[in-house]
Protein backbone atom coordinates (compact mmCIF):
# COMPACT_ATOMS: atom_id res chain seq x y z
CA UNK A 1 0.00 0.00 0.00
CA UNK A 2 1.46 3.37 -0.91
CA UNK A 3 2.11 6.10 1.59
CA UNK A 4 -0.69 8.39 0.40
CA UNK A 5 -3.29 5.70 0.81
CA UNK A 6 -2.09 4.82 4.27
CA UNK A 7 -2.12 8.47 5.31
CA UNK A 8 -5.66 8.83 3.99
CA UNK A 9 -6.83 5.83 5.97
CA UNK A 10 -5.07 7.04 9.11
CA UNK A 11 -6.68 10.44 8.65
CA UNK A 12 -10.13 8.86 8.36
CA UNK A 13 -9.49 6.84 11.49
CA UNK A 14 -8.24 9.89 13.41
CA UNK A 15 -11.21 11.94 12.24
CA UNK A 16 -13.59 9.26 13.49
CA UNK A 17 -11.85 9.11 16.86
CA UNK A 18 -11.87 12.89 17.01
CA UNK A 19 -15.60 12.90 16.36
CA UNK A 20 -16.15 10.50 19.26
CA UNK A 21 -14.01 12.72 21.48
CA UNK A 22 -15.70 15.95 20.46
CA UNK A 23 -19.20 14.61 20.79
CA UNK A 24 -18.41 12.86 24.06
CA UNK A 25 -16.80 15.83 25.76
CA UNK A 26 -19.56 18.30 24.98
CA UNK A 27 -20.82 19.59 28.32
CA UNK A 28 -24.23 17.95 28.50
CA UNK A 29 -22.91 14.48 27.69
CA UNK A 30 -21.10 14.49 31.04
CA UNK A 31 -22.78 13.91 34.36
CA UNK A 32 -23.52 17.22 35.99
CA UNK A 33 -22.31 17.79 39.54
CA UNK A 34 -25.49 18.81 41.36
CA UNK A 35 -28.35 16.74 40.08
CA UNK A 36 -30.76 14.16 41.40
CA UNK A 37 -32.84 11.47 39.75
CA UNK A 38 -36.51 11.45 40.74
CA UNK A 39 -38.46 8.32 39.84
CA UNK A 40 -42.05 9.39 39.43
CA UNK A 41 -45.24 8.46 37.70
CA UNK A 42 -46.47 9.05 34.20
CA UNK A 43 -49.30 11.19 35.60
CA UNK A 44 -46.96 13.83 37.03
CA UNK A 45 -44.92 13.98 33.82
CA UNK A 46 -47.69 13.71 31.25
CA UNK A 47 -49.92 16.21 33.02
CA UNK A 48 -47.11 18.76 32.66
CA UNK A 49 -46.74 19.30 36.45
CA UNK A 50 -42.98 18.78 36.56
CA UNK A 51 -42.38 21.17 33.69
CA UNK A 52 -44.24 23.74 35.79
CA UNK A 53 -42.52 22.97 39.12
CA UNK A 54 -38.91 22.22 38.32
CA UNK A 55 -37.71 25.53 36.86
CA UNK A 56 -38.61 27.29 40.13
CA UNK A 57 -36.76 24.73 42.27
CA UNK A 58 -33.76 24.55 39.95
CA UNK A 59 -33.40 28.32 39.84
CA UNK A 60 -33.50 28.55 43.62
CA UNK A 61 -31.30 25.57 44.55
CA UNK A 62 -29.03 25.12 41.55
CA UNK A 63 -29.88 21.41 41.69
CA UNK A 64 -30.96 19.84 38.40
CA UNK A 65 -33.85 17.42 38.81
CA UNK A 66 -33.96 14.55 36.34
CA UNK A 67 -37.38 13.00 36.27
CA UNK A 68 -37.80 9.44 35.05
CA UNK A 69 -41.52 8.88 34.51
CA UNK A 70 -42.62 5.30 35.15
CA UNK A 71 -45.65 3.63 36.65
CA UNK A 72 -45.66 3.72 40.46
CA UNK A 73 -44.65 0.03 40.70
CA UNK A 74 -41.76 0.46 38.27
CA UNK A 75 -40.67 3.73 39.91
CA UNK A 76 -40.43 2.02 43.30
CA UNK A 77 -38.52 -0.89 41.74
CA UNK A 78 -36.02 1.50 40.11
CA UNK A 79 -35.50 3.08 43.55
CA UNK A 80 -35.08 -0.37 45.13
CA UNK A 81 -32.23 -0.99 42.68
CA UNK A 82 -30.67 2.32 43.68
CA UNK A 83 -31.35 4.03 40.36
CA UNK A 84 -33.18 7.00 41.88
CA UNK A 85 -32.57 9.39 44.77
CA UNK A 86 -36.18 10.37 45.37
CA UNK A 87 -39.54 8.79 44.55
CA UNK A 88 -42.77 10.73 44.07
CA UNK A 89 -45.61 8.24 43.59
CA UNK A 90 -49.27 7.56 44.30
CA UNK A 91 -50.09 4.11 45.61
CA UNK A 92 -50.28 4.12 49.39
CA UNK A 93 -50.16 0.34 49.97
CA UNK A 94 -47.12 0.03 47.66
CA UNK A 95 -45.47 3.03 49.38
CA UNK A 96 -46.04 1.51 52.82
CA UNK A 97 -44.44 -1.73 51.63
CA UNK A 98 -41.45 0.25 50.33
CA UNK A 99 -41.11 1.87 53.78
CA UNK A 100 -41.50 -1.45 55.59
CA UNK A 101 -38.71 -2.95 53.49
CA UNK A 102 -36.44 -0.16 54.69
CA UNK A 103 -35.87 1.44 51.28
CA UNK A 104 -37.01 4.74 52.76
CA UNK A 105 -37.32 5.95 56.32
CA UNK A 106 -39.93 8.65 55.91
CA UNK A 107 -42.86 9.42 53.64
CA UNK A 108 -44.24 12.94 53.26
CA UNK A 109 -47.64 13.86 51.89
CA UNK A 110 -47.20 16.22 48.94
CA UNK A 111 -50.46 16.69 47.13
CA UNK A 112 -53.55 14.92 45.93
CA UNK A 113 -55.86 14.91 43.03
CA UNK A 114 -58.56 12.44 42.18
CA UNK A 115 -59.40 9.74 39.73
CA UNK A 116 -62.27 10.13 37.31
CA UNK A 117 -64.17 7.50 35.37
CA UNK A 118 -64.05 8.56 31.75
CA UNK A 119 -66.21 7.05 29.03
CA UNK A 120 -68.20 7.71 25.86
CA UNK A 121 -70.42 10.81 26.14
CA UNK A 122 -73.41 8.69 25.11
CA UNK A 123 -72.73 6.46 28.17
CA UNK A 124 -74.23 3.20 26.80
CA UNK A 125 -73.67 1.39 30.12
CA UNK A 126 -75.51 4.12 32.04
CA UNK A 127 -72.88 4.73 34.73
CA UNK A 128 -73.03 8.52 35.01
CA UNK A 129 -73.14 9.76 38.59
CA UNK A 130 -70.96 10.04 41.66
CA UNK A 131 -70.74 6.42 42.86
CA UNK A 132 -67.74 4.70 41.33
CA UNK A 133 -68.46 1.28 42.85
CA UNK A 134 -71.98 1.24 41.41
CA UNK A 135 -70.55 2.35 38.09
CA UNK A 136 -68.03 -0.50 38.03
CA UNK A 137 -70.83 -2.97 38.83
CA UNK A 138 -72.78 -1.64 35.84
CA UNK A 139 -69.71 -1.86 33.60
CA UNK A 140 -69.07 -5.50 34.47
CA UNK A 141 -72.78 -6.33 34.04
CA UNK A 142 -72.97 -4.65 30.64
CA UNK A 143 -69.54 -5.96 29.59
CA UNK A 144 -68.94 -2.44 28.31
CA UNK A 145 -65.57 -1.88 26.60
CA UNK A 146 -63.08 -0.95 29.34
CA UNK A 147 -59.39 -0.06 29.03
CA UNK A 148 -57.12 -0.98 31.92
CA UNK A 149 -53.61 0.38 32.45
CA UNK A 150 -52.42 -3.10 33.43
CA UNK A 151 -48.98 -1.77 34.37
CA UNK A 152 -48.85 -1.94 38.19
CA UNK A 153 -49.18 1.84 38.30
CA UNK A 154 -50.98 3.73 41.05
CA UNK A 155 -53.97 4.17 38.77
CA UNK A 156 -53.99 0.46 37.95
CA UNK A 157 -53.97 -0.35 41.68
CA UNK A 158 -56.88 2.03 42.24
CA UNK A 159 -58.81 0.35 39.42
CA UNK A 160 -58.20 -3.12 40.87
CA UNK A 161 -59.28 -1.92 44.33
CA UNK A 162 -62.50 -0.59 42.86
CA UNK A 163 -63.39 -3.90 41.15
CA UNK A 164 -62.76 -5.56 44.51
CA UNK A 165 -64.96 -3.01 46.33
CA UNK A 166 -67.71 -3.76 43.82
CA UNK A 167 -67.42 -7.44 44.70
CA UNK A 168 -66.38 -8.35 41.18
CA UNK A 169 -63.94 -11.16 40.58
CA UNK A 170 -62.12 -9.73 37.58
CA UNK A 171 -60.46 -13.03 36.68
CA UNK A 172 -63.90 -14.64 36.34
CA UNK A 173 -65.64 -11.92 34.31
CA UNK A 174 -62.89 -10.50 32.15
CA UNK A 175 -63.26 -11.09 28.45
CA UNK A 176 -62.96 -9.21 25.19
CA UNK A 177 -64.55 -6.14 26.73
CA UNK A 178 -61.66 -5.73 29.17
CA UNK A 179 -58.57 -4.41 27.35
CA UNK A 180 -55.38 -4.60 29.34
CA UNK A 181 -53.00 -2.26 27.46
CA UNK A 182 -50.00 -2.40 29.81
CA UNK A 183 -49.01 1.21 29.20
CA UNK A 184 -48.94 4.66 30.77
CA UNK A 185 -51.96 6.91 31.32
CA UNK A 186 -51.59 8.73 28.00
CA UNK A 187 -51.41 5.63 25.77
CA UNK A 188 -54.26 4.05 27.73
CA UNK A 189 -56.38 7.17 27.13
CA UNK A 190 -55.44 7.06 23.45
CA UNK A 191 -56.64 3.45 23.35
CA UNK A 192 -59.88 4.32 25.15
CA UNK A 193 -60.44 7.20 22.76
CA UNK A 194 -59.94 4.92 19.75
CA UNK A 195 -62.17 2.16 21.16
CA UNK A 196 -64.71 4.58 22.66
CA UNK A 197 -64.21 2.66 25.91
CA UNK A 198 -64.52 3.41 29.61
CA UNK A 199 -61.33 4.03 31.58
CA UNK A 200 -60.26 5.08 35.06
CA UNK A 201 -57.87 8.04 34.75
CA UNK A 202 -56.21 10.54 37.04
CA UNK A 203 -57.74 13.97 36.59
CA UNK A 204 -54.41 15.67 35.88
CA UNK A 205 -53.52 13.57 32.86
CA UNK A 206 -57.11 13.73 31.64
CA UNK A 207 -57.11 17.53 31.77
CA UNK A 208 -53.82 17.72 29.89
CA UNK A 209 -54.89 15.07 27.37
CA UNK A 210 -55.74 16.39 23.93
CA UNK A 211 -56.92 13.42 21.85
CA UNK A 212 -60.25 12.96 23.69
CA UNK A 213 -62.51 12.04 20.80
CA UNK A 214 -65.98 11.20 22.15
CA UNK A 215 -64.81 10.72 25.73
CA UNK A 216 -65.97 12.74 28.75
CA UNK A 217 -65.89 12.47 32.54
CA UNK A 218 -68.85 10.34 33.72
CA UNK A 219 -68.13 9.65 37.38
CA UNK A 220 -66.32 12.03 39.73
CA UNK A 221 -66.45 13.28 43.30
CA UNK A 222 -66.64 9.86 45.03
CA UNK A 223 -64.32 10.00 48.02
CA UNK A 224 -63.05 6.54 47.10
CA UNK A 225 -61.49 8.24 44.06
CA UNK A 226 -59.12 10.25 46.27
CA UNK A 227 -55.57 10.02 44.89
CA UNK A 228 -52.80 11.08 47.29
CA UNK A 229 -49.17 11.50 46.22
CA UNK A 230 -46.27 10.88 48.60
CA UNK A 231 -42.57 11.66 48.37
CA UNK A 232 -39.70 9.63 49.85
CA UNK A 233 -35.92 9.89 49.94
CA UNK A 234 -34.30 6.54 49.13
CA UNK A 235 -32.54 5.22 52.23
CA UNK A 236 -28.78 5.84 51.88
CA UNK A 237 -28.17 2.88 54.19
CA UNK A 238 -29.50 0.69 51.35
CA UNK A 239 -27.79 2.59 48.54
CA UNK A 240 -24.80 4.78 49.47
CA UNK A 241 -24.98 6.42 46.03
CA UNK A 242 -28.15 8.28 47.05
CA UNK A 243 -27.61 12.04 47.03
CA UNK A 244 -29.03 12.73 50.48
CA UNK A 245 -28.42 16.46 50.71
CA UNK A 246 -29.77 17.33 47.27
CA UNK A 247 -32.64 14.85 47.45
CA UNK A 248 -33.72 16.13 50.86
CA UNK A 249 -33.50 19.71 49.58
CA UNK A 250 -35.96 18.82 46.83
CA UNK A 251 -38.36 17.14 49.27
CA UNK A 252 -38.09 20.06 51.71
CA UNK A 253 -38.88 22.48 48.89
CA UNK A 254 -41.87 20.43 47.67
CA UNK A 255 -43.51 20.49 51.12
CA UNK A 256 -42.51 24.12 51.85
CA UNK A 257 -45.08 26.90 51.43
CA UNK A 258 -43.28 27.91 48.25
CA UNK A 259 -43.39 24.43 46.71
CA UNK A 260 -46.96 23.87 47.82
CA UNK A 261 -47.93 27.22 46.30
CA UNK A 262 -46.31 26.23 43.01
CA UNK A 263 -48.29 22.96 42.98
CA UNK A 264 -51.55 24.84 43.64
CA UNK A 265 -50.66 27.29 40.89
CA UNK A 266 -50.56 24.70 38.11
CA UNK A 267 -53.71 25.06 36.08
CA UNK A 268 -54.91 23.96 32.67
CA UNK A 269 -57.76 25.96 31.20
CA UNK A 270 -58.29 27.60 34.59
CA UNK A 271 -58.71 24.25 36.33
CA UNK A 272 -56.37 23.26 39.17
CA UNK A 273 -54.81 19.80 38.66
CA UNK A 274 -53.17 19.02 42.00
CA UNK A 275 -54.03 20.11 45.54
CA UNK A 276 -51.21 20.63 48.05
CA UNK A 277 -51.50 18.45 51.16
CA UNK A 278 -48.20 18.64 53.07
CA UNK A 279 -48.66 18.84 56.83
CA UNK A 280 -46.64 21.56 58.55
CA UNK B 1 -56.63 13.39 9.72
CA UNK B 2 -56.68 16.50 7.52
CA UNK B 3 -57.06 18.67 10.58
CA UNK B 4 -54.10 16.97 12.25
CA UNK B 5 -51.99 17.62 9.16
CA UNK B 6 -52.95 21.29 9.11
CA UNK B 7 -52.06 21.61 12.78
CA UNK B 8 -48.79 19.80 12.10
CA UNK B 9 -47.83 22.34 9.47
CA UNK B 10 -48.59 25.12 11.92
CA UNK B 11 -46.62 23.48 14.73
CA UNK B 12 -43.62 23.07 12.42
CA UNK B 13 -43.38 26.81 11.98
CA UNK B 14 -43.40 27.44 15.71
CA UNK B 15 -41.01 24.73 16.94
CA UNK B 16 -38.95 26.23 19.71
CA UNK B 17 -35.46 25.98 21.09
CA UNK B 18 -36.39 22.87 23.07
CA UNK B 19 -36.83 20.99 19.82
CA UNK B 20 -33.47 22.20 18.52
CA UNK B 21 -31.80 21.00 21.74
CA UNK B 22 -33.53 17.62 21.51
CA UNK B 23 -32.59 17.22 17.84
CA UNK B 24 -28.99 18.16 18.61
CA UNK B 25 -28.80 15.60 21.44
CA UNK B 26 -30.26 12.90 19.15
CA UNK B 27 -27.71 13.74 16.50
CA UNK B 28 -24.75 13.75 18.89
CA UNK B 29 -25.75 10.48 20.57
CA UNK B 30 -26.34 8.65 17.29
CA UNK B 31 -23.24 10.01 15.53
CA UNK B 32 -21.11 9.04 18.55
CA UNK B 33 -22.60 5.56 18.50
CA UNK B 34 -21.96 5.23 14.75
CA UNK B 35 -18.36 6.45 15.19
CA UNK B 36 -17.78 3.75 17.81
CA UNK B 37 -19.54 1.24 15.58
CA UNK B 38 -17.20 2.13 12.69
CA UNK B 39 -14.03 1.98 14.79
CA UNK B 40 -14.97 -1.47 16.10
CA UNK B 41 -17.07 -2.86 13.28
CA UNK B 42 -14.90 -2.16 10.21
CA UNK B 43 -11.79 -3.99 11.51
CA UNK B 44 -13.88 -6.92 12.77
CA UNK B 45 -15.75 -7.23 9.47
CA UNK B 46 -12.62 -6.87 7.32
CA UNK B 47 -10.60 -9.40 9.31
CA UNK B 48 -13.50 -11.86 9.08
CA UNK B 49 -13.51 -11.37 5.32
CA UNK B 50 -9.82 -12.00 4.67
CA UNK B 51 -9.04 -14.78 7.13
CA UNK B 52 -10.12 -18.39 7.25
CA UNK B 53 -10.42 -20.27 10.51
CA UNK B 54 -12.63 -23.01 11.88
CA UNK B 55 -16.02 -21.69 12.94
CA UNK B 56 -15.83 -18.62 10.74
CA UNK B 57 -19.06 -19.44 8.93
CA UNK B 58 -20.90 -19.74 12.24
CA UNK B 59 -19.42 -16.45 13.44
CA UNK B 60 -20.48 -14.71 10.23
CA UNK B 61 -23.96 -16.16 10.59
CA UNK B 62 -24.15 -14.89 14.16
CA UNK B 63 -22.91 -11.46 13.11
CA UNK B 64 -25.55 -11.27 10.38
CA UNK B 65 -28.22 -12.27 12.88
CA UNK B 66 -27.03 -9.56 15.30
CA UNK B 67 -27.92 -6.96 12.68
CA UNK B 68 -31.44 -7.63 13.91
CA UNK B 69 -30.76 -7.31 17.65
CA UNK B 70 -33.96 -6.02 19.25
CA UNK B 71 -33.18 -2.54 20.68
CA UNK B 72 -35.42 -3.02 23.69
CA UNK B 73 -33.48 -6.15 24.72
CA UNK B 74 -30.16 -4.33 24.29
CA UNK B 75 -31.61 -1.54 26.43
CA UNK B 76 -32.81 -3.93 29.11
CA UNK B 77 -29.50 -5.80 29.36
CA UNK B 78 -27.56 -2.54 29.47
CA UNK B 79 -30.00 -1.23 32.09
CA UNK B 80 -29.29 -4.21 34.33
CA UNK B 81 -25.54 -3.83 33.77
CA UNK B 82 -25.51 -0.07 34.46
CA UNK B 83 -28.09 -0.08 37.28
CA UNK B 84 -26.69 0.80 40.71
CA UNK B 85 -27.32 -2.81 41.65
CA UNK B 86 -25.56 -4.04 38.48
CA UNK B 87 -21.87 -4.78 37.86
CA UNK B 88 -21.08 -1.30 36.51
CA UNK B 89 -23.48 0.56 38.80
CA UNK B 90 -20.75 2.51 40.56
CA UNK B 91 -20.03 4.42 37.34
CA UNK B 92 -23.42 6.13 37.70
CA UNK B 93 -24.02 6.01 33.95
CA UNK B 94 -27.67 4.97 33.93
CA UNK B 95 -30.03 7.72 32.69
CA UNK B 96 -27.17 9.62 31.02
CA UNK B 97 -26.44 10.28 27.33
CA UNK B 98 -23.34 8.09 27.65
CA UNK B 99 -25.56 5.10 28.41
CA UNK B 100 -27.59 5.92 25.30
CA UNK B 101 -24.43 6.11 23.17
CA UNK B 102 -23.34 2.73 24.56
CA UNK B 103 -26.71 1.15 23.77
CA UNK B 104 -26.78 2.47 20.22
CA UNK B 105 -23.12 1.48 19.71
CA UNK B 106 -24.09 -2.09 20.62
CA UNK B 107 -26.75 -1.91 17.90
CA UNK B 108 -24.49 -0.22 15.33
CA UNK B 109 -21.34 -2.34 15.69
CA UNK B 110 -22.66 -5.71 14.39
CA UNK B 111 -24.46 -3.90 11.57
CA UNK B 112 -21.24 -2.19 10.45
CA UNK B 113 -19.20 -5.37 10.93
CA UNK B 114 -21.62 -7.54 8.93
CA UNK B 115 -21.94 -5.05 6.05
CA UNK B 116 -18.17 -4.46 6.01
CA UNK B 117 -17.54 -8.20 5.90
CA UNK B 118 -19.81 -8.53 2.89
CA UNK B 119 -18.29 -5.60 0.99
CA UNK B 120 -14.71 -6.60 1.78
CA UNK B 121 -15.38 -10.25 0.96
CA UNK B 122 -16.65 -9.22 -2.48
CA UNK B 123 -13.53 -7.14 -3.08
CA UNK B 124 -11.39 -9.98 -1.80
CA UNK B 125 -12.88 -12.25 -4.47
CA UNK B 126 -11.44 -9.92 -7.12
CA UNK B 127 -8.19 -8.80 -5.57
CA UNK B 128 -7.39 -11.40 -2.89
CA UNK B 129 -5.19 -13.52 -5.14
CA UNK B 130 -3.13 -10.54 -6.15
CA UNK B 131 -2.69 -9.28 -2.58
CA UNK B 132 -1.71 -12.72 -1.32
CA UNK B 133 0.84 -13.05 -4.14
CA UNK B 134 2.49 -9.89 -2.80
CA UNK B 135 3.00 -11.77 0.46
CA UNK B 136 0.92 -9.37 2.56
CA UNK B 137 -0.24 -10.41 6.03
CA UNK B 138 -3.96 -10.68 6.79
CA UNK B 139 -4.19 -7.29 8.57
CA UNK B 140 -2.34 -5.66 5.66
CA UNK B 141 -4.70 -7.25 3.15
CA UNK B 142 -7.70 -6.19 5.24
CA UNK B 143 -6.40 -2.62 5.35
CA UNK B 144 -5.82 -2.54 1.60
CA UNK B 145 -9.32 -3.85 0.90
CA UNK B 146 -10.93 -1.43 3.40
CA UNK B 147 -9.22 1.36 1.52
CA UNK B 148 -10.34 -0.04 -1.79
CA UNK B 149 -13.98 -0.28 -0.69
CA UNK B 150 -14.09 2.90 1.42
CA UNK B 151 -16.83 4.50 -0.64
CA UNK B 152 -19.06 1.45 -0.32
CA UNK B 153 -18.45 1.45 3.42
CA UNK B 154 -20.13 4.85 3.65
CA UNK B 155 -23.36 2.95 3.04
CA UNK B 156 -22.63 0.80 6.09
CA UNK B 157 -22.11 3.95 8.16
CA UNK B 158 -25.40 5.40 6.92
CA UNK B 159 -27.26 2.19 7.63
CA UNK B 160 -25.87 2.22 11.18
CA UNK B 161 -26.83 5.87 11.60
CA UNK B 162 -30.35 5.13 10.38
CA UNK B 163 -30.69 2.30 12.85
CA UNK B 164 -29.31 4.37 15.73
CA UNK B 165 -31.26 7.59 15.30
CA UNK B 166 -34.58 5.89 14.65
CA UNK B 167 -34.59 3.39 17.52
CA UNK B 168 -36.46 4.12 20.71
CA UNK B 169 -36.44 0.86 22.69
CA UNK B 170 -32.88 1.13 23.94
CA UNK B 171 -32.61 4.89 24.58
CA UNK B 172 -35.92 4.93 26.43
CA UNK B 173 -34.84 2.21 28.85
CA UNK B 174 -31.26 3.34 29.56
CA UNK B 175 -31.85 7.07 29.08
CA UNK B 176 -35.16 7.41 30.91
CA UNK B 177 -36.48 10.15 28.58
CA UNK B 178 -35.46 12.87 31.04
CA UNK B 179 -36.48 16.34 29.93
CA UNK B 180 -33.42 18.39 29.00
CA UNK B 181 -30.97 15.54 29.64
CA UNK B 182 -31.82 12.34 27.80
CA UNK B 183 -34.90 13.23 25.77
CA UNK B 184 -34.23 12.36 22.13
CA UNK B 185 -36.36 12.85 19.05
CA UNK B 186 -37.84 9.35 19.23
CA UNK B 187 -38.63 9.45 22.96
CA UNK B 188 -40.09 12.96 22.58
CA UNK B 189 -42.32 11.77 19.74
CA UNK B 190 -43.45 8.84 21.86
CA UNK B 191 -44.17 11.13 24.83
CA UNK B 192 -46.23 13.57 22.76
CA UNK B 193 -48.16 10.65 21.26
CA UNK B 194 -48.85 9.42 24.80
CA UNK B 195 -50.07 12.86 25.78
CA UNK B 196 -52.44 12.73 22.84
CA UNK B 197 -50.77 15.74 21.16
CA UNK B 198 -50.65 14.02 17.80
CA UNK B 199 -49.95 17.11 15.69
CA UNK B 200 -46.85 17.98 17.76
CA UNK B 201 -45.72 14.32 17.61
CA UNK B 202 -46.10 14.38 13.84
CA UNK B 203 -44.26 17.70 13.55
CA UNK B 204 -41.36 16.22 15.56
CA UNK B 205 -41.47 13.16 13.31
CA UNK B 206 -41.05 15.37 10.23
CA UNK B 207 -38.06 17.04 11.87
CA UNK B 208 -36.51 13.62 12.56
CA UNK B 209 -37.03 12.52 8.97
CA UNK B 210 -35.50 15.83 7.86
CA UNK B 211 -32.41 15.13 9.96
CA UNK B 212 -32.00 11.66 8.49
CA UNK B 213 -32.37 13.00 4.94
CA UNK B 214 -29.91 15.83 5.65
CA UNK B 215 -27.27 13.48 7.07
CA UNK B 216 -27.63 11.20 4.05
CA UNK B 217 -27.36 14.15 1.69
CA UNK B 218 -24.19 15.38 3.38
CA UNK B 219 -22.72 11.87 3.18
CA UNK B 220 -23.57 11.65 -0.51
CA UNK B 221 -21.95 15.02 -1.19
CA UNK B 222 -18.79 14.13 0.74
CA UNK B 223 -18.63 10.81 -1.01
CA UNK B 224 -18.97 12.39 -4.43
CA UNK B 225 -16.35 15.00 -3.59
CA UNK B 226 -13.94 12.42 -2.19
CA UNK B 227 -14.47 10.10 -5.15
CA UNK B 228 -13.53 12.89 -7.56
CA UNK B 229 -10.53 13.96 -5.51
CA UNK B 230 -9.05 10.58 -4.58
CA UNK B 231 -10.94 7.95 -6.55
Amino acid sequence: MDLLRRRLLARGFAATLGLVGALGSAPSLRAEPASIVVASTTSTEQSGLFKHLLPAFEAKSGIAVKVVALGTGQALDAARRGDADVVLVHDRPAEDKFLAEGFATQRRDVMYNDFVLVGPKADPAGVKGSDVVAAFTELAGAKAPFVSRGDRSGTHSAELRTWKDAGIDLAAVRGDWYRDVGQGMGPALNAASALNAYILADRGTWLAFKNRGELAILVEGDKRLFNPYGVMLVNPAKHPSVKVKEGQAFIDWLVSPEGQGAIAGYRIGGEQLFFPSAAH
Amino acid sequence: MLQTLQETAMRLSTLDRDVVAIAWLSLRVSLSAVAIGLVLGIPIGAILAVTAFPGRAALVGLLNAFMGLPPVIVGLVLYLVLSRSGPFGSLGLLFTPIAMVAAQAVLATPLVAALTRQVVADAEAHLGEQLRSLGLSAPRRALALIHDTRFSLVTAALAAFGRAISEIGAVLVVGGNIDGHTRTMTTAISLETQKGDLSLALALGLVLIGIVVAVNAVAALLRGHAARAYG
